[in-house]
């Protein structure tokens, strides 16, 4: 069995995959419920769900005809409170950015130095563990009462959420770089300096960038929570202000766009990955 | 009653003088309204009487002297004699800019309901943008959201529940910070939608138990609907469940069934109907007519660091909402708040809430005009019934000082102010009774208020 044909199979099974979930999709949204009768006059200030029994969940069809109108003028900018689709991503892919990189900038260099130090990462290791698992909708109201600015307060708590899985991967990949390595450089009388960045650094690089991608899905995660309760701008706002107007159809679109830029996120931060990975 | 209703209606005895505000007795009115007072237009042309009046009074002191030329003249050839030497036209847009505003790019927060309606419109149909502002509405995700945000500066000015900016100036879940109300929003507009499953149970009594929604604990809703179960015979803190669900959220939830039915702004009560999840129970109306429900609120901070941009901002969101009182306008304003960026509903909807023609959820159709109706004038007596509610439920313990908080915050005198000199007219006193429920609410005694209900917290 070579590796092509297995490719091969497994793309069929998913497309069949697919082709089954929207069929079940679209069976299960086409049926009209029974309509009570009702008076045209009445009838004329009533919706679609209420009139015609139509599904108040959209098939694939209504989705994918939305879908193309979105994609058609991604950018338009009708004011403060509607922008088009690829504005939005752009808010939120900046906002995530900025973020997360401050994230890495505090997250790695402090992981090195606690790292190096067993006293010190015994003794940080209970505050770290009990600030990783706070949700961001709980760090938001903090934020945005201390920092008093919703945008900032927003960037905060991507800061918040995405430092701890960097932070701790980065101390665990620190503490066990194999002591051999160590002992040779030591033995080489190599400096503490020159010895984090030639033999700790490569050898903890891998675990570092394990922690650095599972930093970016929580990043993403946490932007759209974030921005759905700050508004304004950002795919998290478009799914809360679709979600006022209850248009299902919309917020289906939302969830795929967020689904697909998280997935290419994930995979840029693998294919990093790949290239400090080393066959011991 | 609204301030907009007919000046002219002889029953409305609001004020000494004219009906129209502008002239010290009936008899002088008179005397003017060929030169001016007929109902204006346009506000180029209000502001044109107004300007036009007090320059016909600055040049005859007396009222025999203005009479006897006007009877001589006729007033166009008066008012063409007096631009020949003064120019009206010129002081008149001296006049309508009023001030410099310090601050002219502001950000004003809103909530995606009907309530917003003036603050909403107001940037599409260029109410901002007249006042010399370059207004930018910002939508928002809740009440707790645009008070954090409007304390933080990062709004200039918002849309608040009218009850908010009382609780925010005396603290009540936030910091005190104070707090001013130049104008009332809307008043009626709201209504207690129940599930569709519910539609025989239309007796408040068979009620407990049930789930109900209100936007905010510091809002209008609250008190109403606290206010109808208690006259009911419920205690609302006992015999049902009440729970805050920011408004834009309650269709979705009494679709999922996690609520029973909820007190909200129409235009979220006529989704629930239009997508056939709820039916009007109740206009909010038929509780108490004319009830406030939803400010325009800012920060004392801001109103004494900018007071030109915080009056350019009153006389727009004041003209905004003349604007919005007058029913052939409505279909329009439904129009142009509809799209995504404001209140993001369909058309039908919104048209359902502002002309008053509606789908009651149970097959008819039904009509009630003041359905939703604007009025800025902010009542102090508004803000007392308020503090009693607020009492009542024991938001407030100990002490109040009802009148002191009334007038700190509900800016009525300023409001007065503005409202003449816009040409309008605004009532004389800042208090009146008005009822609820049938029982008379009696501005100069809350404290009798309160201790009058038998269904309270006691405190």
């Amino acid at each position: 069995m070579t590796a092509s044909s297995l490719r091969l199979r497994a793309g069929l099974v998913s497309i069949v995959l697919l082709a089954a979930f929207l069929g079940i999709w679209h069976l299960a949204t086409r049926s009209a419920a029974p309509v009570a009768t009702m008076s045209p006059e009445y009838a004329k200030l009533m919706g679609l769900t209420a009139t015609q029994g139509k599904s108040a969940m959209p098939g694939p069809l209504d989705v994918g005809a939305k879908l193309w109108e979105h994609l058609k003028r991604p950018f338009y900018d009708n004011g403060p409170n509607d922008k088009g689709l690829g504005i939005q991503l752009a808010y939120s892919i900046a906002r995530v950015g900025t973020g997360y990189l401050l994230a890495v900038l505090v997250a790695i260099p402090l992981g090195f130095l606690i790292g190096m130090s067993p006293l010190l990462s015994k003794a940080l290791d209970p505050f770290i563990q009990v600030l990783k698992p706070i949700s961001p909708l709980a760090w938001m109201p903090l934020a945005l009462y201390t920092i008093k600015d919703s945008s900032i307060s927003a960037i905060f708590v991507i800061f918040i959420c995405s430092i701890w899985p960097m932070l701790l991967n980065t101390v665990f990949g620190v503490a066990s770089v194999r002591k051999e390595w160590i002992n040779v450089a030591r033995t080489l009388e190599v400096g503490t300096i020159r010895r984090a960045f030639t033999v700790i650094l490569p050898a903890a690089a891998p675990t570092i960038l394990t922690g650095m991608r599972i930093s970016i899905g929580i990043a993403w995660l946490v932007i759209v929570a974030a921005e759905m309760l700050v508004g304004g701008t950002g795919i998290g706002y478009f799914v809360w202000n679709e979600w006022n107007n209850l248009s299902i159809t919309n917020v289906i679109i939302a969830i795929l766009l967020i689904g697909i830029v998280g997935m290419l996120l994930d995979q840029i931060l693998a294919r990093f990955t790949r290239m400090v990975t080393f066959p011991e | 009653m609204s301030t907009f209703d007919n000046p002219f209606d002889p029953d409305r005895n609001l004020r000494a003088g004219c009906v129209c505000g502008q002239h010290q007795s009936a008899a002088e009115h008179e005397q003017a309204t060929a030169m001016r007072c007929a109902p204006v237009e346009s506000e180029e042309k209000r502001y044109e009487g107004v300007v036009a009046s007090a320059v016909m009074r600055a040049m005859f002191p007396q009222d025999v002297a203005r009479r006897a030329f006007l009877k001589s003249v006729g007033a166009s050839t008066a008012l063409a004699a007096l631009s020949q030497f003064f120019p009206i036209q010129a002081a008149t847009e001296v006049f309508a800019q009023a001030g410099a505003p310090e601050k002219k790019d502001l950000k004003v927060g809103f909530i995606p309901i009907t309530c917003a309606t003036p603050i909403i419109m107001a940037a599409p149909m260029g109410f901002y943008s007249k006042h010399g502002l370059n207004v930018e509405v910002v939508k928002t995700a809740g009440w707790a959201v645009i008070r954090d945000k409007t304390i933080n500066k990062e709004y200039d000015a918002a849309h608040m529940l009218a009850p908010m900016p009382i609780a925010i100036s005396l603290g009540l879940g936030a910091n005190a910070i104070p707090f001013a109300v130049p104008a009332i929003e809307n008043i009626n507009g709201q209504g207690i939608v129940l599930a569709t499953k519910h539609k025989d149970k239309r007796d408040p009594k068979d009620w407990k138990g049930l789930k109900f929604a209100i936007p905010f604990d510091y809002s209008m809703h609250n008190y109403l609907l606290r206010y109808y179960l208690a006259e009911h015979g419920l205690d609302p803190d006992t015999d049902v469940q009440l729970r805050s669900v920011p408004p834009p959220e309650m269709v979705a939830n009494l679709r999922a069934d996690n609520i029973d039915g909820f007190l909200a702004p129409d235009n979220i009560c006529q989704r629930a109907i239009y997508d056939g999840v709820g039916f009007m129970h109740l206009l909010s109306k038929e509780i108490w007519d004319g009830h406030p429900c939803c400010s325009f609120a800012a920060s004392r901070e801001f109103i004494t660091t900018a007071p030109n941009s915080f009056a350019a901002l009153t006389r727009a969101i004041v003209d905004a909402t003349a604007y919005a009182s007058k029913a052939e306008n409505r279909k329009q304003i439904a129009e142009a708040i509809a799209p995504a960026n404001y209140i993001n509903a369909p058309v039908t909807v919104l048209e359902q809430v502002l002309t008053g023609t509606y789908a009651d959820g149970l097959g008819g159709v039904k009509t009630d005009a003041k359905r939703v109706d604007f009025d800025p004038f902010p009542w102090q007596s508004f803000a007392v019934w308020m503090l009693t509610q607020m009492k009542r439920w024991g938001q407030i313990k100990g002490d109040v000082d009802y009148k002191a908080v009334a007038e700190q915050v509900y800016l009525a005198t300023d409001t007065k102010k503005l409202m003449t000199e816009m040409g309008l007219s605004p009532p004389a006193s800042a208090y009146k009774s008005f009822a609820v429920m049938g029982k008379t609410f009696d501005p100069a005694k809350p404290e009798d208020y309160v201790a009058s209900f038998k269904i309270r917290k006691a405190s």
